[in-house]
């Protein structure tokens, strides 16, 4: 007995060594430049972190193809924080202390960009977040950024969409009062298009889970509008469709990126097409850019680009854009030229930093069809 | 009280090396490191509380997670009101002082709050006897974990961080960790090793026959459960206030498997098996973060291992002392402690 337990300690210290070896030997000075991301590639959440890699992978492919930065090659360490708050703040430490990265790619998830960008911030390195949508993110500090536009710009694309577009003039507003962030995106659709000259024929509230939308379906046909603006998640804005046609109330509905999903056509079947809603990107977009990356995307990895995929591509090229610029890599550098971000060329639009460090860039406007999202129109910022 | 004495200059002895050891380490050591050495050290407390109901008494909760989240919202909270509220005095405080006291004021309520919600999941299900203790602390920790995604005042899914935006104040440190630590080893070891203690072995050998002998077994079980979920709440505290914010999947079913892994790697029923499992299972997944997503195929495998060399734990059911090292390295006295073999 003892002289197994003998043996499994010698084994156990044995083994701790060759990793203490292992992890003290990896070299890391060898004049590459390091960035460090971190995603969820594996858990609940790992499809999104998967498809921000393919983005950062193709971009860095490139840059290191075109003779890297200052003559010196781009390296990217990922590391896996599982979807989990504890791994991300982990990973972050790790990165900067053991990588020596000089700036951060990531979180999608906007509470793990939170836990990851305050490290950041503390530590003075510079991070990019490419798909966290929540205000809060870039509000830690100056060293925290983000290429996806925020929350209330989306309202507000849609409101000059409604206007421009559609010529409509009478529109109600159908909000799902448990979510901020549906709550939001009415308020800016609200100020946006009374202030444009429309009208907001009635206003209407859900609570998410809902499954009966009788009550206020009937209220809103009975104010005549032309179109309802319904800024939830694809699962009720679905079930609204079907209810609203039962009723006999075909007006298109409009809404934001919560729509997107697959899931949305199934639920609301033929009676969601023709309805628009505002992204992030299109996977039919029809700028030379967005047809050059889609193209790429799908001779590697042979699927459509999302919109995830498209926006971590724009996040490696803004650093990327910024490291040329900055006159040496360092993270206090990269991080003043990030901040000077103007008019740079991505695929999901025209970029330019503002002072909160959120992007100024065009949203794109989806019509709902029979077997896909088709690209309709892009909507500039102000 | 010669052993009062004793016992007061040891507390005073490891809180004055602590409070030196800390800096050191902190002016030395990246903060990388530092952060997953305070990780070690919540995941020490966390594994010697549960090691006193899953271990010492033999009864099978898996919602420690739960508790840990009932206690770090709480002492979240706790601090964001104190320092709402009681700003101007505590800046007239020394800033140490004032960063120390409020914390310690919001471990306090913490584990007064996971205590209760100890006592409330306990008094029912522990007058059963079996797997009913599982199934509650499960259905617990799941409950638990929706309130806070519906509690909007509380942050909701995105997280409870004070409404700040550099989140929860950063005061967990290497001291306060490790202060915690030791007072739960040294709260949890003189329970173990006393007449309470002894009453929890015998109901995890026979429950029936330790209720013949006169032990109070349901008000002992719910004690003993109430402590552990305590130790939870402080380690929650602890957390909360390492990661800057903390967001209801934080504490999800697999943070409780996590420690059912440290004290079962360690050794179940052993205080210093707890808190070696809860250093090794920690380190381990740390040093594995270089293989990447295999890291999910190598852990398991290197439980797999050890279940098959050491079925019992890395310790067993002993404590890490100077004799088991002797008798570990010496080949003639191979004393387990059932025989009685001459040395």
């Amino acid at each position: 007995m003892h002289v197994r337990a003998r043996w499994t300690l010698i084994l156990a210290a044995a083994s701790v060594l060759a990793c203490v070896f292992a992890v003290g030997c990896k070299g890391k000075s060898n004049g590459d430049i390091v960035v460090g991301s971190f995603l969820s590639m594996s858990g609940g959440t790992a499809d999104f972190g998967t498809e921000s890699k393919r983005g950062f992978d193709m971009a860095f492919e490139a840059a290191n193809a075109a003779g890297g930065i200052k003559g010196r090659r781009l390296r990217l360490e990922n590391l896996d924080d599982q979807g989990k708050a504890e791994e991300a703040g982990s990973a972050v430490n790790r990165l900067i202390d053991r990588n020596g990265a000089v700036a951060i790619l990531g979180e999608v998830a906007s509470s793990l960009s939170l836990v990851g960008g305050r490290i950041a911030q503390r530590r003075g390195v510079p991070m990019i977040s490419p798909s966290s949508t929540n205000t809060q993110v870039t509000a830690i500090g100056d060293n925290v950024f983000r290429v996806c536009f925020i929350d209330p710009f989306q309202g507000y694309a849609m409101a000059r969409f409604a206007r421009e577009t559609l010529h409509l003039q009478n529109v109600a507003i159908f909000t799902d009062v448990r979510s901020d962030y549906s709550k939001g995106l009415a308020e800016s659709f609200r100020n946006e298009f009374t202030h444009a000259g429309g009208r907001i024929g009635v206003e209407q509230s859900y609570s998410q889970g809902d499954t009966d939308f009788g009550a206020q379906l009937t209220a809103i046909q009975a104010a005549n509008v032309q179109a309802i603006f319904v800024p939830g998640y694809y699962q009720e804005v679905g079930n609204i469709a079907r209810q609203a046609r039962r009723l006999g109330l075909n007006v298109p509905l409009l809404g934001g990126d919560g729509w997107d999903s697959p899931q949305l056509r199934s639920i609301g079947g033929h009676d969601i097409e023709g309805s628009y809603y505002s992204n992030h990107f299109a996977p039919d977009n029809p700028t030379p850019r967005g047809r050059a990356f889609i193209e790429e995307f799908r001779r590697r990895y042979h699927q459509a680009p999302t919109s995830l995929a498209a926006q971590a591509f724009d996040a490696a090229n803004i650093l990327f854009d910024a490291m040329r610029r900055a006159p040496e890599i360092t993270p206090a550098a990269i991080r003043t030229q990030l901040a000077a971000t103007r008019n740079f060329p991505g695929v999901t639009g025209v970029i330019s930093m503002d002072a909160n460090r959120n992007p100024i860039k065009p949203a794109v406007v989806l019509r709902v069809g029979p077997t896909g999202d088709v690209f309709e129109t892009t909507i500039e910022p102000r | 009280m010669p052993a009062l004495a004793k016992r007061v200059g040891i507390a005073v002895l490891i809180i004055g090396v602590l409070a030196g050891v800390g800096p050191l380490l902190e002016s030395v050591l990246t903060e990388y490191a530092m952060r997953i050495i305070i990780l070690c050290g919540i995941s020490i407390i966390l594994a010697v509380g549960l090691n006193l109901i899953n271990g010492t008494t033999g009864q099978f909760s898996i919602g420690h997670a739960g508790f840990m989240a009932v206690g770090a919202y709480g002492t979240a909270y706790t601090v964001i009101m104190l320092e709402d509220h009681a700003g101007a005095f505590l800046s007239s405080l020394p800033e140490e002082v004032a960063h120390g006291g409020v914390l310690i004021a919001g471990l306090s309520v913490g584990a007064l709050v996971a205590g209760v919600a100890g006592l409330l999941v306990g008094a029912p299900s522990l007058r059963l006897r079996g797997d009913y203790l599982a199934i509650v602390t499960l259905g617990f920790g799941e409950i638990i974990r929706l309130v806070f995604n519906n509690a909007s005042a509380l942050g909701g899914p995105t997280g409870y961080d004070g409404g700040r935006p550099a989140g929860l104040p950063a005061y967990t440190n290497f001291f306060w960790v490790y202060a915690c630590a030791a007072a739960v080893i040294a709260v949890v070891a003189s329970l173990t090793f006393s007449r309470f203690g002894r009453a929890l072995s015998a109901i995890r050998e026979d429950e029936l026959a330790a209720e013949a002998m006169g032990i109070p077994t349901t008000r002992l079980k719910v004690t003993a459960f109430i402590i552990s979920a305590m130790t939870a709440g402080v380690a929650g505290g602890l957390f909360a206030h390492l990661q800057s914010s903390i967001r209801p999947d934080d504490f999800k079913f697999d943070k409780s498997i996590d420690v059912i892994v440290m004290i079962i790697v360690g050794g179940l029923g052993s205080i210093s098996g707890a808190a070696l499992g809860a250093v090794v299972v920690v380190v381990a997944l740390e040093l594995l973060r270089d293989a990447q997503e295999y890291r999910l195929i190598l852990y398991p495998l290197l439980l797999i291992l050890l279940m098959i060399l050491r079925p019992k734990g890395i310790l067993g059911r002993h404590e890490l002392s100077i004799s088991y090292l002797r008798n570990l390295f010496s080949k003639k006295t191979a004393t387990p402690p059932t025989t009685t073999e001459a040395p």
